[in-house]
C-alpha cells in the first residue's frame, strides 16, 4: 500500500517551488503593490479621457454624440455648448462620465470619428462617494495630447499622422471650393 | 489492524437498536452566501443524516437581464455584455455571439482572424479549466494551494489577453467580421513560452493530484452520471465526455478552422467526478495541441473584413437582413449558443443565449441522490458553473 506516499510528493513539489523561489528568476510571481508596480501595457484600457491639441477650451470632440449612442450601459452625458445667439458650437458644454457606470469596454473609442477620446491607463481612481465623486465633469476628462502620447505611443503618433492627413486633405480641397 | 477495525464495525451493526429512534429529514439550505457553491447559488437540501434525499438547484441571484437589455441595444453593443456571462471565459462568449451574428449577417471572417480567434478560444480554455481543477480542490479540502498553483499559469495567459484586447478578463475583443486589433507585438513569442511550459506545469499539477489518495477516494464512483441521462438532459462539454458520449461541437460543427487541426476528444468511462476532472486535464494537453499547429499556420493578412470594420466604426448602421440564425461553440463549458431574430433593426428582434453551465446544472439532483453532503459540494464543483451564465 501506498498510504502516505501521496503527502511526500506533494511536499516534495511544496519544497522545490520554495527553493525555487530562492534560486530561479521569475518564479516568484506577487506583485509588492504600491511598491513595485507591473509593466504598464499599452492597450490597457480602464476608463476614457477627452483629449485636447493646444488648450482645453478646444478639445477635439466636437460634441457629435455619437459615443454617447453608443455606448452600452448609456454612461456618458452631452450637452453641446452655445454662442450667444444660441447657435450650436462645435464642441460640448457638459461632457459627463459616470465611471460609476462606465464598464470600460472601449467602445466609445472605437466608435469616435474625431479620435476625441481615448481610453486611460489610470486606475486608482478611489472616492469616498459613489455620486458625485466619480461622476467625472469635463474639466477632469480633459487631458493633452502629449499625455496620450506619454501612454499610448505607438497609437497616439499613428492617430497624428492620420489627423495631419486629413488636415492637408482639407487644406487642399478648400482652394478649390472657394474659387 | 484490519481485524480490529472489522470487529468494531460488525460490533456496532449488532448493537444497533432494534425500534430506532424517532428521526426526521432535515432541510438545509446551502448558499447563497457559502463558499463552495461558485456564487450566489443555493442548493435546498433535504438530509436523511448525511444523505442527501432531495436536491433543488435555486437560481437567478445573479439575474441582470441580459436578453432584454440586448434587445434594446445594438449588435455590437452587447459584444461586451457578452463577457460578462462567464466572467471566467470572456474570449470564447465574444466568439460564440460573433458567429452568431456572422450567420445573421453573412459576414465573412479573413484568414488571420480566424486563427486568432482560434488561438483566443483555446487559451481560454486552458484558463478555464486550470481554475476549474484548482477550485475543484478546493471544494475537496485542499484548501487554495493547487488553486494557486493554477492561478500563476492563468495570470500568464491574461497577460497576454491584456496585452492583445486591453482587459484581462472583459476582453471585448471578437468583432463581427474578425477582431478588434491585431494581435500585439510580441504575442508570439510569449505564446511559444506558455505553450511550452503549459505541459510541464501540468506535469507537475498531475504529479500532485492525478494518483493521490485522497482526491481519488474522494472522487472515484462518487456523483456518477449514465451516459443515457447525460443525453437526455441535453448535457455538453466535459460533464457529458466524461460520460463517454463522444461529442465537441469542435468536431461535430467543424466551426471556424477547426477541421484544419488535428486533435483527439477525450472521453471518461465512468462519468463519475474522478473522469470528469481527467477529461479535463487531458482537454488541456488537446488545446495545447491545437496551439501549437494554429501558431506554425497563422497568416499574416488582414484581422478584420472590411465590413466588419464599418460594422464596428458605426454599430447603428450595422443591420442584418431579416430572419433568425442560432451560432454554437464548444466553450470550455460546454455548448455555449446564441439564437438571434432579426428584423432588419439595428437592434436584434429577439437574443437568446443557451448557456451550457445551465442547462448542466440542471441535472445535479440525480448526481447527487444518495450521496453525502460534502460528496454533493464536489459534485457541484465538477459540473464547472459560472453564475454569470446561469442566471445572466
Ligand atoms: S467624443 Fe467623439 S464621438 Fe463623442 S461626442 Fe465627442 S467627437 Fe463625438
Ligand atoms: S468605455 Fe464603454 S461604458 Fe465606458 S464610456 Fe466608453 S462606451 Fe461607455
Amino acid at each position: 500500500m501506498s498510504y502516505g506516499l501521496g503527502i511526500l510528493k506533494g511536499m516534495s513539489v511544496t519544497l522545490k517551488q520554495f527553493v525555487e523561489s530562492y534560486t530561479k528568476k521569475g518564479s516568484i510571481v506577487t506583485v509588492q503593490y504600491p511598491e513595485e508596480r507591473r509593466e504598464d501595457v499599452e492597450r490597457f484600457r480602464n476608463f476614457p479621457i477627452l483629449v485636447y491639441d493646444e488648450k482645453p477650451e478646444a478639445p477635439r470632440c466636437v460634441a457629435c454624440d455619437i459615443c454617447a449612442k453608443e455606448c452600452p450601459p448609456k454612461c456618458i452625458t452631452i450637452v453641446r455648448d452655445r454662442d450667444e445667439q444660441g447657435r450650436g458650437l462645435q464642441k460640448p458644454k457638459v461632457f459627463d462620465i459616470d465611471l460609476s457606470v462606465c464598464m470600460s469596454c472601449g467602445i466609445c473609442e472605437e466608435v469616435c470619428p474625431f479620435d476625441a477620446i481615448f481610453m486611460d491607463h489610470q486606475f486608482e481612481l478611489s472616492a469616498y462617494d459613489r455620486m458625485e465623486s466619480l461622476n467625472y465633469h469635463q474639466e477632469k476628462l480633459l487631458k493633452p495630447n502629449s499625455y496620450l502620447h506619454q501612454i499610448r505611443p505607438t497609437d497616439a503618433t499613428q492617430i497624428d499622422a492620420k489627423l495631419k492627413a486629413k488636415e492637408e486633405a482639407k487644406k487642399k480641397t478648400q482652394p478649390g471650393t472657394t474659387a | 489492524m484490519f481485524v480490529i477495525w472489522l470487529l468494531v464495525i460488525s460490533r456496532t451493526e449488532m448493537d444497533k437498536p432494534e425500534t430506532t429512534l424517532d428521526t426526521q429529514m432535515l432541510e438545509v439550505n446551502i448558499g447563497p452566501q457559502h463558499p463552495s457553491t461558485h456564487g450566489v447559488f443555493r442548493m435546498n437540501v433535504t438530509l436523511d443524516g448525511e444523505t442527501v434525499v432531495r436536491l433543488k438547484p435555486a437560481m437567478g441571484y445573479l439575474h441582470r437581464n441580459h436578453e432584454k437589455i440586448a434587445e434594446g441595444a445594438s449588435y455590437l453593443a452587447s459584444m461586451p455584455f457578452t463577457d460578462r456571462l462567464d466572467y471566467i471565459c470572456s474570449m470564447t462568449n465574444n466568439l460564440a455571439y460573433a458567429i452568431a451574428v456572422e450567420k445573421l449577417a453573412g459576414i465573412e471572417v479573413p484568414e488571420r482572424a480566424q486563427y486568432i480567434r482560434v488561438i483566443m478560444a483555446e487559451l481560454t480554455r486552458l484558463v478555464n479549466h486550470t481554475l476549474l481543477v484548482g477550485f475543484l480542490l478546493n471544494d475537496l479540502g485542499a484548501f487554495f494551494t493547487p488553486t494557486l498553483y493554477a492561478f500563476r499559469e492563468r495570470e500568464k495567459i491574461l497577460d497576454l489577453f491584456e496585452a492583445t484586447s486591453g482587459a484581462r478578463m472583459m476582453c471585448n475583443y471578437m468583432r463581427f467580421g474578425g477582431v478588434k486589433a491585431d494581435l500585439h507585438p510580441g504575442f508570439m513569442e510569449k505564446l511559444k513560452e506558455i505553450v511550452e511550459n503549459y505541459p510541464r506545469f501540468l506535469d507537475e499539477f498531475e504529479k500532485l493530484l492525478t494518483e493521490n489518495e485522497i482526491l481519488m477516494s474522494r472522487c472515484q464512483h462518487v456523483g456518477i452520471l449514465p451516459k443515457h441521462l447525460a443525453v437526455d438532459a441535453s448535457a455538453t462539454g466535459p460533464l457529458l465526455r466524461a460520460s463517454g458520449v463522444d461529442y465537441d461541437i469542435r468536431k461535430v460543427d467543424g466551426y471556424s478552422i477547426y477541421p484544419r487541426f488535428k486533435f483527439r476528444v477525450p472521453l471518461g468511462s465512468v462519468g463519475d467526478v474522478y473522469d470528469r476532472y481527467y477529461v479535463r486535464i487531458l482537454e488541456m494537453r488537446e488545446s495545447i495541441k491545437i496551439l501549437e499547429q494554429a501558431m506554425k499556420e497563422i497568416p499574416p493578412g488582414e484581422f478584420i473584413s472590411k465590413q466588419g470594420a464599418t460594422g464596428a466604426k458605426s454599430p447603428r448602421t450595422f443591420r442584418p437582413p431579416k430572419g433568425d440564425a442560432y451560432g454554437r461553440i464548444e466553450s470550455p463549458k460546454g455548448e455555449l449558443g446564441f439564437y438571434l431574430v432579426s428584423d432588419g433593426t439595428p437592434n436584434p428582434y429577439r437574443y437568446h443565449v443557451r448557456p451550457p453551465s445551465f442547462i448542466n446544472l440542471t441535472i445535479l439532483e440525480d448526481m447527487c441522490l444518495g450521496c453525502k453532503v460534502a460528496d454533493a459540494i464536489i459534485i457541484l464543483g465538477s459540473v464547472d458553473i459560472v453564475l454569470g451564465e446561469v442566471d445572466r
